[in-house]
């Protein structure tokens, strides 16, 4: 017997209602999405769904102290944590450029991780030896 | 004090002001000065640095400074004049405007148009008056937001959120990633009152408690927060007995929505509209006010930025409009009102003479949400006997989604010719 579940498609901020009739991991019928992506989402969602991943990493000697980072595409779900986790390790010296790679291939996923902005360096500020951590 | 002109000014350098300021120097307009009090533009969207920005804009899903800077871009390569570290104190109807510059002092600007675009704030603690103590530890969601994501620093360990709103929604998830622990989201309402694709992406991707009627009756704590109390509500929002349970936790955080920013769009003298709080506008997103022009979140609260460019391009070549031409000829005008499941309606003033020219889109949203096939219309008298000028349908409505609506140019003969009894059209939706 197929199973009649609603899924919420997270691609876009539309966010479609989506009726799908699955049995198993296999998708039968699926109504309700405004376009294309919501099927590709249903099918990702049944095997192995992804989510984009933004957070912040240190910056050192910047007008900020933080950046904000993304994915550069939406990341398997189970490894937000870990991805996380790793980019709390990072820091970055001021000045920091606007889409500056972050972590390449993070965690073997082949995504990379890159900055959503640029972070100026502070005046004055210079680069000891041995600063920071 | 120093006294400055410039054809269109614009107040606040969010996705609005940016927009608009582009937009009028696009127009017409050849003195285009931007104010904004805080060092760097962009508004609000520094501080979300999550995507679902820009998909309309821009084709591209767009994290919020990701989507600030492009505009900032924009409005760089139009040579506009800007002004940062600028706070405006008060505006009059005649347009004079007085400002705290860092740069220049207290100063006077006298600009031929003036764009509102503001933004909103977030409703405080005080709105809510939950009883209890009042230790350290209650922030509202988007202060929470700014700690976290642009100074670097987390307010607590252990979290209750209060509201279903997007910003708790999104910072539940921040703060999750982060390793902190979020205990429960509670909302009052039966249903949440964010965006759907949040209460799957924030909420339940981490498995975080949501309680809907529910609320938080009190604070407990001396110096810091040490727990809340929530109940369980019934339809009038009445705690039921027999329900309370204590949650500890460190940190309180507030979502529990936003109020367009309108304190000098009051003292400029404009109408308020009490249903969305911010100012009447017309089609151009004028304000009662000749000359001023509203933009943005200090219009009504909008949820996707993308809405928000789109209306502030409106304003702002209006704004470039009446520079070069003064008040258009605005010809008949009709009130648009909010009638059945409808809670406002925006713009609130229809000229036909600016339909005939182009389509104008209504934005309203619902009073509560309906799960299955309704129509939104355009109707002219009252009840049974209404005339349908529009009808539209759509699978669902829900509070936190705006509706839209276009009316096409033709619709304007057909009013024209209703004369008077079209003075006042209503906006409904009906299953
Ligand atoms: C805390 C918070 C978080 C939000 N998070 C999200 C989100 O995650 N996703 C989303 O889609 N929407 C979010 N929103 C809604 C968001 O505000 C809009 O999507 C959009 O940014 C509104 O643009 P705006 O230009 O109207 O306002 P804003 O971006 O708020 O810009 C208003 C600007 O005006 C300036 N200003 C105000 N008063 C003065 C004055 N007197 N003098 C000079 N300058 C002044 C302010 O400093 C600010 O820069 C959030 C809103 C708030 C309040
Ligand atoms: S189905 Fe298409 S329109 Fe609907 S939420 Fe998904 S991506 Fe957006």
């Amino acid at each position: 017997m197929p199973d009649e579940r609603e899924f919420i498609c997270v691609t876009c901020p539309v966010g479609c209602s989506i009726l799908a009739k699955v049995e198993g991991q296999e998708l039968i019928e699926i109504r309700g999405q405004a376009c294309q992506r919501g099927e590709a989402f249903v099918r990702e969602e049944l095997t192995a769904p992804r989510r984009m991943l933004t957070t912040t990493v240190r910056v050192r000697g910047g007008k900020l102290p933080l950046v904000p980072v993304r994915s550069s595409a939406p990341v398997p779900q189970g490894l937000l944590f870990a991805l996380a986790r790793a980019l709390r390790q990072v820091e970055l010296s001021a000045p920091v450029g606007d889409h500056q790679p972050v972590m390449l291939n993070a965690l073997d996923t082949g995504i990379d991780i890159v900055t959503s902005r640029a972070v100026e360096a502070c005046e004055g500020y210079e680069e000891k030896p041995g600063a920071g951590t | 004090m120093r006294s400055l002109t410039c054809d269109v000014l614009v107040i606040g350098s969010g996705p609005a002001g940016l927009a608009a300021a582009y937009e009028a120097k696009k127009h017409g307009a050849e003195d285009v000065l931007l104010l904004e009090r805080n060092d760097e533009l962009g508004g609000i969207l520094q501080q979300c640095i999550h995507t679902g920005f820009g998909v309309r804009e821009f084709g591209e899903d767009l994290s919020g400074p990701e989507y600030a800077w492009r505009w900032i871009a924009r409005a760089r390569s139009a040579d506009l004049r800007v002004l940062s570290e600028t706070m405006v104190l008060g505006v009059d109807h005649s347009r004079r405007v007085v400002a705290s510059s860092r740069a220049l002092g207290l100063v006077e600007i006298l600009p031929r148009a003036l764009v509102l675009a503001m933004g909103c704030r977030e409703r405080p603690r005080g709105a809510l008056a939950i009883p209890g103590s009042r230790p350290a530890g209650v922030f509202t969601a988007g202060t929470a937001q700014r700690l976290v994501n642009i100074e670097g620093y987390m307010p607590g360990e252990r979290y209750v959120i209060l509201g279903s709103g997007d910003i708790g929604m999104i910072m539940a998830r921040r703060l999750t990633l982060e390793g902190a622990q979020v205990v429960a989201v509670c909302e009052i309402l039966p249903y949440i009152s964010g965006l759907r694709r949040n209460l799957v992406q924030c909420i339940r991707d981490f498995d975080i408690p949501l309680h809907l009627c529910t609320t938080v009756t009190e604070v407990r704590g001396r110096d810091r927060v040490e727990s809340v109390i929530v109940s369980r509500v019934d339809e009038q929002w009445r705690p039921i007995a027999g329900t309370r349970q204590e949650i500890p936790c460190d940190t309180l955080l507030l979502s529990v929505g936003l109020v367009p920013e309108n304190e000098l769009t009051r003292m400029a003298g404009a109408t308020i509209d009490p249903a969305t709080g911010g100012p009447v506008v017309d089609e151009g997103h004028g304000t009662d006010v000749p000359g001023i022009f509203a933009a943005g979140n200090v219009v009504h609260v909008y949820d996707l930025v993308d809405d928000v460019s789109a209306a502030a391009r409106i304003a702002g070549r209006s704004a470039g409009r009446y520079v070069r031409q003064g008040a258009p000829e605005a010809g008949q005008r009709i009130r648009l009102r909010a009638g059945e499941n409808v809670r406002a309606v925006v713009p609130q003033i229809l000229g036909l003479a600016a339909l005939e020219e182009g389509p104008v889109v209504l934005q309203f949203r619902a009073r509560h949400p309906v799960e299955g096939p309704v129509r939104a219309e355009l109707v002219m008298g009252e009840g049974a006997g209404a005339r349908v000028l529009l009808s539209r349908r759509h699978r669902y409505v829900r509070p936190a989604e705006m509706v839209t609506m276009s009316l096409p140019p033709a619709l304007a003969a057909e009013l024209a010719a209703a004369g008077d009894s079209a003075r006042d059209l209503a906006v409904r939706i009906i299953e």
